[in-house]
């Protein structure tokens, strides 16, 4: 299903569209940074475009571009000055709404008996600068997963009503994308505060700045700015329309849900498990998934004893571990586990597919384990189905 | 608390002693560890040996001696919950690299007098002798792990220690993944987590230290690393180092050892 609000607008589309140059990003983190956000962005660290907290927008990366493909990634030199010319890195934003670690309680003992305390869900306001359409789209997949059904997660809850979201459309996606597969980019149509399109025009990058919120907007107007004119939005349109033609990689989504589910047999399961690792590296960088397990540690020294919670991994045994052994002993049983969830089951469960054709699974699997890939073989070379299928 | 403390034997074998070391590291923790537990058998730390049964034997080392694979059966005897610590307890440490070569001849290097040793030709874990009730990896092992598999023993349950890949704690860290960035090779995605993903941080592939993960695919990775330039020769020393004997590292040297030959 595609998202239909991911489309190219063909109308201008809001009185709060604003253009400015790299000065008006500057006061926009600047604003950002006055209100009381800690400010997330891209910068180049070890190699990478990583996401991490940003002072000025000295730090976001400049004229740096990137290459990406099954099991590999490489920064390279943009012939311009974008801040914004890449496509997504290793760290995804739920990070930030779902960290790797948190402590759920702690029990202190007492002469008689102990008392236990919670500590307080996380309040501070965050800033996301720079998300892509294909993480937007993650977000709003976790928020079904952490703020829907029957109990709510309280730290994911109140982290996401304090996250100021500045979205950024996508002019240089890389070979492992495929939001255009998933209806979810390269241009964004909702969810944002603020949504730019960086227009590169060589030494001089500029923006275009869509207020999605009336908070968007009251910060927007305090930018030196002027309207976005006809031919400046016909530029944005060609942009995304060129970013979406680089695009090749496909994966029908309604399509990949039947063929998962009536292959669970395939011999291309097992074909898959002799390459895959185990290592968890594909879930661990995915935008959407959302494992987890709860780690008791006690310290007798202290009397204190500690629950946490820790990101998990259907690819390792523990995580189907119950009284008797791991459910998922072979490879085979967690790559189907991770796929068919993914794909097919997340259906289901959520409504929706759990990809958001980031493709970070496929550039991060250091054996370069490609999902579109694997669907497409299942789908091409379907196997009879053994007459002994469990 | 009313009950008799339980009482603590640590025990070396074949082994350059870190292992031990980490737990004499542990300093503020162990002296009020010692409100719980008795240490009774610490050679290291200090002379006086309370004599056995012990509630809980810690062991360092490997099997390398005819004597030594005797002495641990009798220390087993004598203790209610026995965990190896560290790579040479859990598989064999480096020195089981004497496992691949002709020990005669590695004696008549090292020694003056050759004569006077005796040893076996190979070094083994102490699983292979014995029943081990928990095995704590590492080379060396990690202070904080060694004081979870104390707690959780002092307190009847399970030690929170994942089998899972280094790479989830890269990931968890925010690491750069080496390989993916800069096709460094690493052994991270094959190897047991527990040292924090040390090695990735400061930009060198992990070396296995604490030996294969539960479901480690070494043929997997093999090829991996062959072609970011590896060649078999390499790869068997890739495999053959702190945890050479590991039944995952072992037949992945073998293989790659039978590989360089035919090539
Ligand atoms: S499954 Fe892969 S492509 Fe889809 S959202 Fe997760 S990391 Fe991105
Ligand atoms: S698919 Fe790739 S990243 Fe995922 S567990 Fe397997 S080897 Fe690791
Ligand atoms: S650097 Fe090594 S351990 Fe870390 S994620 Fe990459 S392959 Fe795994």
């Amino acid at each position: 299903m595609k998202n239909p609000e991911a489309s190219i607008p063909a109308t201008h589309p809001s009185p709060y569209f604003v253009r400015f140059d790299i000065e008006g990003l500057k006061r926009l983190i600047e604003t950002l940074k006055q209100e009381g956000y800690e400010v997330l962005g891209p910068t180049v660290r070890d190699g990478a475009i990583v996401i991490e907290p940003i002072e000025s927008v000295s730090q976001l990366p400049c004229g740096v571009g990137d290459e990406q493909s099954g099991g590999r990634y490489r920064l390279t030199q943009r012939s311009d000055r974008s801040r914004f010319g890449y496509a997504v890195g290793p760290t995804s934003w739920k990070r930030f709404l779902f960290p790797p670690n948190r402590l759920l309680w702690r029990a202190t003992q007492h002469e008689r008996g102990f008392s236990v305390e919670t500590p307080p869900v996380d309040s501070q306001r965050r800033a996301f600068v720079g998300v892509r359409g294909c993480d937007l789209a993650a977000i709003r997949i976790q928020d079904r997963v952490f703020c829907g059904g029957a109990n709510p997660d309280p730290d994911y809850v109140s982290r996401r009503k304090q996250t100021f979201i500045v979205a950024v459309e996508c002019g240089s996606p890389v070979q492992t994308c495929f939001c255009t597969s998933m209806g979810t980019g390269p241009a964004i149509g909702d969810g944002f505060d603020i949504r730019l399109t960086e227009i590169p025009d060589g030494e001089n990058p500029y923006y275009l700045g869509l207020a999605g919120s009336e908070y968007g907007a009251q910060l927007l107007s305090q930018i030196d700015a002027i309207q976005v004119n006809e031919s400046e939005f016909a530029e944005r349109n060609a942009i995304l329309a060129s970013a979406a033609a680089q695009i090749t990689r496909h994966l029908d989504p309604d399509h990949a849900r039947a063929v998962i589910l009536e292959n669970p047999e395939h011999s291309r399961w097992d074909e898959v498990a002799s390459r895959c690792l185990t290592c968890g590296n594909c879930t661990q960088v995915c935008p959407t998934c959302f494992c987890s397990t709860v780690d008791d540690v006690t310290d007798l020294t202290t009397g204190v004893a500690e629950r946490s919670r820790r990101w998990d991994s259907c690819f390792t045994m523990e995580h189907s571990h119950v009284h008797g052994g791991a459910v998922r002993r072979s490879p085979r049983s967690r790559y189907r586990q991770w796929l068919s969830h993914k794909l097919g089951s997340w259906w289901e469960q959520f409504g929706t597919a759990g990809c958001s054709g980031c493709g970070r699974c496929i550039v991060w699997c250091p054996v370069g384990i490609d999902l579109t890939e694997e669907v497409a073989y299942l789908a091409t070379k379907r196997d009879a189905p053994p007459e002994d299928a469990p | 608390m009313a009950a008799a403390k339980p009482k603590l034997a640590v025990w070396k074998f074949a082994s350059c002693d870190g292992c031990q070391l980490t737990l004499l590291d542990c300093e503020d923790e162990l002296l009020s560890l010692t409100h719980h537990i008795h240490i009774a058998n610490f050679l290291e730390a200090s002379r006086e040996v309370v004599p056995g049964p012990y509630d809980l034997s810690l062991v360092e080392g490997s099997i390398t001696t005819n004597h030594d694979a005797e002495r641990i059966q009798k220390i087993r005897q004598s203790s209610r919950f026995l965990v190896t610590i560290g790579a040479c307890a859990t598989s064999g440490g480096i020195q089981a690299l004497k496992n691949y070569a002709d020990t005669d001849e590695f004696i008549r290097y090292v020694y003056a007098s050759p004569g006077y040793i005796k040893t076996l030709s190979t070094s083994t874990p102490i699983s292979s002798h014995v029943t081990v009730d928990y095995e704590l990896r590492g080379c060396p092992i990690s202070k904080t792990q060694l004081l979870e598999v104390i707690n959780a023993f002092l307190t009847k349950r399970r030690p929170a220690i994942p089998d899972q890949s280094v790479c989830m704690d890269c990931k968890a860290k925010g690491t750069v993944c080496v390989m993916v960035s800069k096709g460094t090779a690493c052994l991270g995605p094959i190897t047991h987590s527990g040292c924090g993903a040390l090695c990735p941080s400061y930009d060198r592939g992990c070396f296995g230290c604490y030996g294969p993960q539960g479901s480690a695919n070494t043929t997997g990775l093999s090829a991996r690393l062959k072609s970011v330039g590896l060649t078999d020769d390499q790869l068997v020393r890739v495999f053959r180092t702190f945890n050479a004997a590991a039944p995952a590292f072992h037949d992945a040297g073998l293989a790659h050892e039978r590989q360089n030959e035919t090539n």
